[in-house]
């Protein structure tokens, strides 16, 4: 008899079920609901159609304004006005206005994700807290309506691919090189429907802020679901924020998956994904001497504090290059505060670096960094789709916080192991 | 559901099918649809037409947005090599028809009069005289889909989604 994933070991929980498998369809509860601004106002209309007036568990819903924060439009702000009456007409407990940072930067942070637990989001990247061991999984609008009025959601039961990784990151590559190169030579829909787990001691050695890109870019692969190991780090990480009890999900050691991949990392390079796929993926070296009008840190992906560590460190005592703009958005109000008690945010700042409030901002083109018409972008973000941060006619190229913090530099696509 | 086929490639994103600029709270621009690679798509079509693409169709984020707009705009049936997981979930919570059918783009050609079987899955090419077999939605959900979205199912069934085994 075959044991069972991560995935479905969550799932089955979820239903009630002593066991689930891959293809099953089934009715799951869930155990903590996230919704942004640019969902929520469209669950308020579903609710309306629907006649609810109540939501299933409001201990169990957080709402996070994220997405367009602060409000540039005069719609937009209409929208928050409504979303805060809905807020507490509901009962809403666990509100993050405006500035408190990226939902799945801000869920864990303030105690919201515990291991072996079913987290939905009206967001793709829900993915990330697979992280702390949590299935988390993105779903739309009209879904997430029906679930903060049920506190149910129907999910097909996945199949897992697993990768094993091995051997030492050489210098200047790192977690989002490993992530690329994987959507390079797997493609950007192997993961469809699936849950991908990633292990090995590469996984085991990173702090929990490199693991994050795994699941979190996970949805870049298509999948619904993205797992690092449950470990001591994560959870002496949960145990600090919250006194829910709970109980973690490994897959067993006779789990069966559906793909088995090995890798080695110290043979991966600087990786670049350029316009307009994430899976265009190429070395650093094909792509260098590209002139870039603007280098954007930032976004669940990219803005935590190991990443503006990393960006400090590269742009201590250097400048922006002349004509490039550097824009760093730290992930959430946790991170930048931390960043600013560790002179992080001077380093950045006195070397010509824009380093605005906590949002999803530029990465979803509503605001703090859009691109015009011809522009050349180097993102350390998730996604580098046609007219994603602005202009159609524009570019991005996406990479590595090391090889955007030392390209903002020169002012061209630069290998970051290039000594400046 | 018999309409013109328009065809679109591989990949086409969620900031494809509507760019963000174009959802202001719940109201949705449905007239800038496919803008970044087709702009004047809503008033090339009739209501009704179909549309057609390769692999990863709607893939990127959750933005319900999409489907909509694709509703809006009067498609009828979406009909895709592979679709990304959230876009195909909002079609079927929205109501919106949508069929995996591998190599469809070599099967239809932009123009090309198609009829969909949504029970069987069956895609008619009425120019060329040909027909392929697609995959419906899952059977084990119907209930959604028949009752026209996830919204009119709720009211219908008090919040209680039976699985079809």
């Amino acid at each position: 008899m075959n044991g069972h994933t991560t995935a479905e070991k969550i799932l089955a929980k979820s239903a009630g079920l002593d066991e689930v498998w891959p293809g099953d369809h089934i009715i799951c509860k869930v155990d903590m609901a996230m919704a942004h601004d640019m969902g929520t106002p469209s669950i308020i209309k579903y609710f309306e159609e629907m006649g609810v007036k109540e939501v299933w568990d409001p201990s169990k819903i957080v709402c996070v304004m994220d997405h367009i924060a602060p409000s540039h439009h005069v719609t937009d702000a209409d929208s928050k006005v409504s979303i805060r009456k809905f807020i507490k007409d509901v009962g809403i407990e666990n509100f993050y206005d405006v500035g408190s940072g990226i939902s799945h930067n801000v869920l864990p942070e303030y105690g919201h994700i515990r291991p072996g637990e079913l987290v939905v989001g009206t967001d793709s990247h829900t993915t990330s807290h697979g992280t702390f061991g949590a299935a988390g999984t993105g779903l739309g609008y009209t879904d997430m309506a029906y679930v903060l009025a049920t506190g149910e959601t129907w999910l097909r039961v996945p199949e897992t691919i697993k990768f094993e990784f091995k051997g030492e990151f050489s210098r200047g590559v790192g977690a989002k090189d490993l992530i690329l190169q994987i959507a390079g030579e797997y493609g950007t829909d192997f993961g469809q429907y699936k849950s991908i787990e990633y292990t090995g001691v590469p996984i085991d050695l990173m702090g929990l802020d490199d693991r994050f890109m795994f699941p979190n870019m996970s949805i870049e692969l298509g999948a619904k679901f993205g797992f690092t190991p449950t470990d001591s780090k994560v959870t002496e990480y949960i145990d600090k924020r919250t006194d829910i009890p709970y109980k973690p999900e490994c897959a067993d050691e006779n789990a069966e998956y559906i793909e088995v991949h090995k890798m080695d990392v110290s043979k991966i390079d600087p990786k670049i994904s350029t316009p307009h796929k994430v899976g265009n993926v190429v070395g650093v070296g094909e792509v260098e001497n590209i002139e870039l009008d603007q280098v954007f840190i930032g976004s669940c992906t990219n803005g935590k504090f190991e990443d503006l560590k990393i960006a400090a460190e590269i742009l201590n005592g250097n400048k922006v290059a002349k004509n490039t703009r550097l824009i760093i958005t730290p992930a959430s109000r946790a991170v930048y505060s931390r960043a600013l008690k560790e002179g992080i945010i001077e380093v950045l700042i006195d070397a010509g670096a824009v380093v605005t409030n906590s949002t999803c901002g530029a990465c979803v083109g509503r605001g703090m960094g859009i691109i015009g018409e011809g522009e050349v972008c180097l993102a350390a973000m998730n996604r580098n789709f046609r007219g994603r941060m602005g202009s159609y006619e524009s570019e991005i190229y996406l990479s590595s916080v090391a090889t955007a913090a030392t390209s903002a530099i020169t002012g061209l696509i630069t290998d970051p192991r290039k000594e400046l | 559901m018999r309409g013109i086929a328009y065809i679109f490639g591989e990949d086409i994103s969620t900031d494809v099918i509507l760019p963000t600029d174009y959802t202001h709270g719940s109201t949705i621009d449905y007239k800038h649809i496919f803008d970044p690679v087709r702009p004047g798509f809503a008033d090339e079509i009739e209501k009704g037409d179909i549309v057609v693409a390769g692999k990863n169709f709607g893939s990127g984020s959750s933005r319900e947005s999409a489907p909509i707009a694709i509703q809006l705009a009067g498609i009828s049936v979406v009909i895709a090599e592979s679709f990304s997981r959230i876009f195909y979930r909002n079609a079927i919570a929205i109501g919106l028809p949508v069929i995996t059918a591998a190599k469809i783009t070599d099967f239809v050609s932009e123009g090309n009069e198609i009829e969909v079987n949504l029970g069987t899955g069956i895609i008619v090419n009425h120019t060329t005289g040909t027909k392929i077999e697609g995959e419906s939605m899952p059977r084990e959900i119907q209930s959604i889909f028949e009752a026209g979205g996830l919204i009119k199912h709720y009211k219908v069934n008090k919040g209680k989604i039976e699985i079809q085994k």
